[in-house]
């Protein structure tokens, strides 16, 4: 993977995909990048599927910037169906045969559809449908347009975003989980408990702890029962109960794949002339499964490959979970409980508010904000870049933001000192308009034509006009006529 | 009152006064100085800018008039010696043009340079182009205002077709529902204007201020946004991000206003809220609040300053504001739009007549056949023997002196020594000139470096127009004449011009110690009289973007001046732009998709903190002028650097301690100002001073690809008790 390739092929258009084509094209006028495909879309950003299954926005909003027609052949709608290692070519599902120099899996995860009695993975019951594609987010909003109840099985991030968007449709949403609190891959009880709270207030009713056992379709509905004894009822059943990274193009050629494709530090396979990122991919024991790290690893291969830095490495940057959307506030990094060093927490469940801190070090090992946290973009940045935390560690948890300053309190003109800055355009202070007024400045006017106090941007005007109250009410000089 | 109401301001016997504006910043705020026993004093006046508002350093700028460091002699520097020495306009005249001459005769014409200002009156950042493209025949002439608009210049053009700072009054911004500053901190930069932002508020609309420190103006904000320097842009595809998820997109502006929209809108839906806030630090909350005030406000004004366009991304950054503007159907909408603060007096009629590289007069291009024919014409030359496009401030200082670059340089108006990034580089090159002139009032650091110095008059001496950050051109007026032995820049252009006609002249300046001269080329007193030359600069300006071919100084004076464009004597002049089309060929506006990338300079463990730059009340650019003003020296004594009390603790700092600030290409030194209102893992200085304290030391000479602006707010620095 050293030196510069010609033939670069991508093998999927997804956020992956798309992105490694970008960078491949914003760095090499002469590479040869074409994108494959399976979706019959363009590439589009998976994280509005939500907003978009809200209703809020149209399709074309969710298109990604696109490479196609700048030196980057994009097919899309066109199934890779195998490598050939040895010839160093992929097979198309319409019989084409595309030769590589440098090959990057960008094959993404498929929806997980949980064993239960009913539920046939290769042929799902119209009213059940995962939340993985811009196809399924078509299907859901189809069968939510007449609907009046859904149900989501799974309560993580995904499974939320699908219930609040189907909420703001208007639906009665309700929301299975199997562990006793909601997101709890990133959250402690108390934190799933507020969001639960949270969520009642959107619409969403959650039911936990308990266990889906069978899921009974009909023309009219479908029926859920669960571990407890009982069964819901709803017109549609969305799944959100995780992914599994697609390896089966990567598994067929050979290449070592464990639960993802396994790559090193520069997202190598066991084949130097292939790449994996994103979610098909395994580095150092861990599938990604979100954006930000399959972006990095993306601008990693585009450096590589292109010749344009052979010193680039992949270092995964400490994860951080975001889910903001009306009337839901929450960021989760790290393991709150996981760990030595202090713990800061705050709660106000009345407001819904949480947040919860774990430092070491002097550093943020690991945070959960969720509610009106007006410290949370500088939390994240902390985190992300490992800075060290305030001297004063409300900062954390109250300011605005580390550095908000608050604004000194107007004090009373008694109280100020002569050498306040009263007038910051002109440099007057408390001491220069008493002296203008001793010197015989009986007015507003007078004092402001005495000391230009107030003649820039104006704001000082009551500050003055108090001064000059306050003096003429307790200055022994008498006042003049 | 307005410059109309008072005719009778001439320059007269003592007692005397003049209606003129004050002359610092592009608010060119209305005063009235008044002379009496010789001394001259400053009166605010009721202009639709200030509205009878000055600061201290309009208040106290007629201190400099008599000021005992003025200069009022050229200066020659004796070989010998080293030293600056006085001498006669004659001797001082003679040694630049033999100095050009030789040069140019060994070197080829380009190896002249010519560096102008945005201070300069548009009658002299003319008269300077027109000197390099004629009377020198170079084409290396470029501005400080490189260092100032450039950035929000290259992004209105490629937008809208043109480039005026605000392309509506400036009243309108008291009338903005939501008025959203990015980098802008005009409560310090031009405190008059902050009338306009009281007003705003006062009548209910929501300030919003985009600043990676607490200041004055951050203050007065409903919403700060305090993003980390150099992501201005992320933040900006986010709001539009939100604008697009919201539905807060004026589609049918979009549909029939502007072309475009469909890239930005793809580049944007990579441009998610938490994404940016992890970049930037800006919480998503405060993003989405900023982006419905904007979005749901029936008036919205998005201005762009030297905060969001002074980096190597500066014109993707400002595209990126103006995307969001048209995004909502903001421009041409009456009491909305995009605007940029223009910051130097003239730094909007300074780009606009040809003393940048790749300008001719009325904003033409120097490589448009069409606007070459016409210039040439009102100039009386042949079309092909005008010099092409030069480089743009930084590569042009950056190259003097060296073997492909100028080796002679004339500057006017700037002071590169203490206002260029990497200064002390800039200040090497200048070393190594064969000869630099400096015209000036006073021995600023530049001044100081020259061959030749050439005392200027001040701007209580000339008469002249400025052009303001609306766009509105203005009458300077003269008080008095200059003192003797100054001369102004348009008579040291004049004279240098026909020393290199081969026509050298003498001519009658008090004090300068010729004789009376017999001979005196009327050409030459016509080329230094500002009404002859701002006629011609009217018919230069004729048919192109910057029109002024209708304003005349009677004009002027009969309104409270006159907005640009302007073609016809008769015919009205333009307050507001774009109601019905943009300045473009089809009309409408273009949408730029822009990326965010990285500072040129990230921070790493030898240089940990992110360093940026920015000025004080009390001083106006490079200092020159106020740090020998009293007032504004006991204000603003000194440069300082602004820390987090939590980073000071960190490095042993108390405040007031003096710490040196190093970065990879030089470092400074002033008292550590704790405040916590700046980010922990950033610190600022003050650019205004020189020599040791010189904030520019530092800063990083990466410039803009595409408005050669260089990166002063942001660059990587560590920080050491000194």
């Amino acid at each position: 993977m050293t030196g510069h390739s010609e033939r670069i092929v991508v093998v999927g258009n997804g956020m992956a995909g798309a992105r490694v084509a970008a960078e491949l094209h914003a760095r090499g006028e002469d590479l040869k990048v074409t994108v494959l495909g399976a979706e019959p879309h363009p590439a589009y950003n998976r994280i509005m599927l939500s907003t978009l299954l809200a209703g809020k926005i149209g399709e074309p909003d969710v298109e990604l910037a696109e490479v196609a027609g700048r030196g980057v052949d994009l097919r899309t709608g066109l199934a890779v169906t195998a490598i050939d290692r040895a010839a160093r070519l992929v097979r198309t599902a319409d019989g084409d045969r595309i030769p590589y120099d440098h090959l990057v899996l960008a094959t993404g995860s498929r929806a997980v559809v949980p064993a239960l009695t009913g539920l046939d993975p290769g042929h799902l019951p119209e009213r059940v449908i995962p939340f993985r594609t811009l196809d399924d987010c078509r299907r859901i909003v189809t069968l939510a347009s007449t609907a009046r109840r859904a149900l989501v099985l799974g309560g993580g991030l995904l499974g939320l975003e699908a219930a609040r968007g189907l909420a703001l449709r208007g639906l009665d949403v309700g929301v299975v989980h199997r562990i006793p609190y909601l997101m709890d891959r990133q959250l402690d009880p108390a934190a799933g408990a507020v969001l639960a709270g949270t969520l009642t207030g959107l619409g969403v009713t959650t039911h936990l702890a308990v266990e889906p056992t069978a899921v009974r379709v009909d023309t009219t509905g479908v029926r859920l029962d669960l571990s407890d004894g009982r069964s819901l009822d709803a017109d549609l059943l969305v799944l959100a109960c995780g992914v599994r990274p697609d390896t089966a193009l990567a598994t067929a050629a050979g290449l070592a794949v464990q639960r993802g494709v396994l790559v090193d530090d520069r997202l190598r396979t066991s084949d130097r002339r292939i790449s994996a990122i994103g979610d098909c991919a395994q580095h150092d024991g861990t599938l990604t499964g979100l954006v930000a790290p399959a972006w990095a690893q993306a601008q990693v291969v585009a450096q590589l490959v292109t010749g344009q830095d052979p010193q680039a490495r992949y270092r995964p940057r400490p994860v951080v979970t975001r889910l903001k959307a009306a009337g839901i506030d929450l960021a989760a990094m790290g393991d709150p409980a996981g760990g030595p060093g202090e713990e800061l927490t705050f709660t106000d469940p009345t407001r819904g508010t949480y947040a919860r801190l774990r430092i070491h070090d002097g550093r943020l090992a690991a945070a959960i904000l969720l509610g009106d946290n007006p410290s949370v973009g500088t939390v994240i940045q902390l985190f992300d870049r490992g800075q060290p935390v305030p001297t004063d560690r409300r900062a954390l948890l109250l300011g605005r933001a580390v550095g908000g300053a608050v604004a000194a309190p107007a004090a009373s003109p008694a109280l100020m000192p002569d050498a306040a800055t009263v007038c910051q355009c002109n440099t007057v202070s408390k001491g220069d308009l008493v002296r203008c007024w001793r010197d015989g400045a009986r007015t507003i006017d007078a004092v402001v034509a005495g000391t230009r106090a107030g003649t820039g941007c104006g704001g000082c005007r009551d500050a003055v006009a108090g001064i000059v109250d306050w003096l003429s009410r307790t200055d022994p000089v008498e006042v003049g006529r | 009152m307005t410059d109309g109401a008072r005719p009778a301001t001439r320059p007269g016997p003592t007692p005397r006064e003049v209606a003129t504006h004050c002359p610092y910043c592009a608010l060119q705020c209305g005063m009235v100085l008044r002379e009496e026993d010789g001394t001259v004093g400053v009166l605010p006046r009721q202009f639709p800018t200030n509205r009878g508002g000055l600061c201290q350093k309009g208040w106290t700028s007629a201190e400099l008039l008599s000021h005992p460091e003025r200069l009022t002699s050229p200066m020659l520097r004796d070989p010998a010696s080293g030293q600056l020495h006085p001498a006669s306009w004659d001797a001082a005249l003679d040694r630049i043009a033999a100095g050009l001459r030789d040069v140019q005769e060994r070197h080829g014409r380009d190896a002249v340079a010519v560096f102008g200002g945005g201070g300069l009156t548009n009658e002299k950042a003319y008269a300077l182009g027109r000197f390099a493209r004629v009377a020198l025949r170079t084409r290396h002439i470029d501005y400080n205002g490189r260092f100032c608009m450039s950035s929000a210049a290259a992004a209105g053009t490629r937008a809208f077709g043109v480039d005026r700072g605000l392309p509506f009054p400036l009243s309108d911004l008291g009338r903005a529902d939501t008025l959203l500053l990015v980098g802008a901190n005009p409560a310090e930069t031009m405190p008059p204007l902050v009338r306009w932002l009281a007003e705003q508020r006062e009548r209910g609309g929501k300030l919003i201020v985009i600043d990676p420190r607490v200041t004055a103006t951050t203050r007065q904000a409903d919403l700060h946004l305090q993003p980390l320097p150099g992501t201005d842009l992320a933040v900006a595809n986010a709001l539009l991000h939100i604008a697009v998820t919201e539905g807060y997109v004026d589609d049918a502006y979009v549909a029939a206003r502007t072309t475009g929209f469909t890239a930005v809108r793809r580049t944007v839906a990579g441009w998610w809220p938490a994404r940016a806030e992890a970049l930037s630090g800006v919480p998503v909350a405060d993003l989405e609040e900023a982006a419905r005030a904007l979005g749901t406000a029936e008036r919205a004004i998005i201005l762009t300053a030297r905060g969001a366009e002074q980096h190597a991304k500066g014109v993707d950054t400002v595209t990126g504001f103006v995307n969001l503007a048209l995004a909502l159907g903001l421009p041409g909408r009456i009491g909305s739009g995009y605007g940029c603060l223009t910051g130097q007096g003239n730094g909007q009629g300074g780009r606009e007549h040809g003393q940048k590289a790749d300008q001719l007069p009325g904003y033409r291009k120097i490589d448009d056949m069409a606007a070459r024919a016409h210039v040439a014409q009102v100039w009386g030359v042949p079309a092909d023997e005008l010099p092409g496009p030069g480089v743009p401030a930084y590569q042009l200082l950056d190259s003097l002196g060296t073997e492909q670059g100028p080796r002679a340089l004339l500057v006017f108006g700037s002071n590169p020594v203490v206002s260029a990034p990497r200064a002390a580089r800039v200040e090497g090159r200048l070393r190594d000139l064969d000869l630099l002139v400096v015209a000036d009032f006073l021995l600023s650091e530049t001044a100081a470096l020259a061959d030749v110095v050439l005392p200027t008059a001040q701007w209580a001496e000339e008469d002249g127009t400025m052009t303001n950050l609306e766009g509105r051109v203005l009458r300077r007026r003269a008080l008095r004449p200059p003192p003797a032995g100054v001369r102004t820049d348009l008579e040291i252009l004049a004279a240098l011009s026909a020393r290199l006609r081969g026509t050298p002249t003498r001519r009658t300046v008090p004090g300068d110690g010729t004789a009376p001269a017999a001979v005196e080329p009327s050409g030459e007193v016509e080329a230094a009289d500002p009404r002859v030359v701002f006629a011609e600069l009217r018919r230069a300006s004729a048919g192109g973007i910057a029109d002024y071919n209708g304003i005349s100084w009677e004009r002027i004076d009969t309104a409270d001046g006159v907005f640009w464009p302007c073609p016809d004597d008769e015919g009205p002049d333009s307050p507001r732009l774009f109601a019905e089309r943009f300045a473009t060929v089809d009309g409408l506006a273009r949408f730029h998709p822009v990326e965010h990338r990285p500072a040129a300079e990230e921070v790493c463990a030898d240089y940990p903190l992110h360093f940026t730059t920015g000025r004080v009340l009390a001083q106006y650019q490079s200092g020159t002028q106020t740090r020998r003003v009293a007032a504004l020296r006991r204000a603003a004594p000194e440069a300082f650097v602004e820390l987090h009390p939590d980073l000071a603790e960190r490095l042993g700092v108390t405040d007031g301690e003096p710490v040196r600030v190093l970065s990879r290409r030089g470092e400074f030194q002033a008292p550590a100002r704790l405040s916590p209102g700046i980010r922990p893992d950033t610190v600022f200085a003050p650019f205004h001073w020189g020599g040791r304290a010189r904030a520019n030391s530092v800063t990083n000479d990466a410039v803009d690809p595409v408005s050669g602006m260089p990166e002063f707010k942001i660059c990587a620095v560590r920080v050491e008790r000194a």
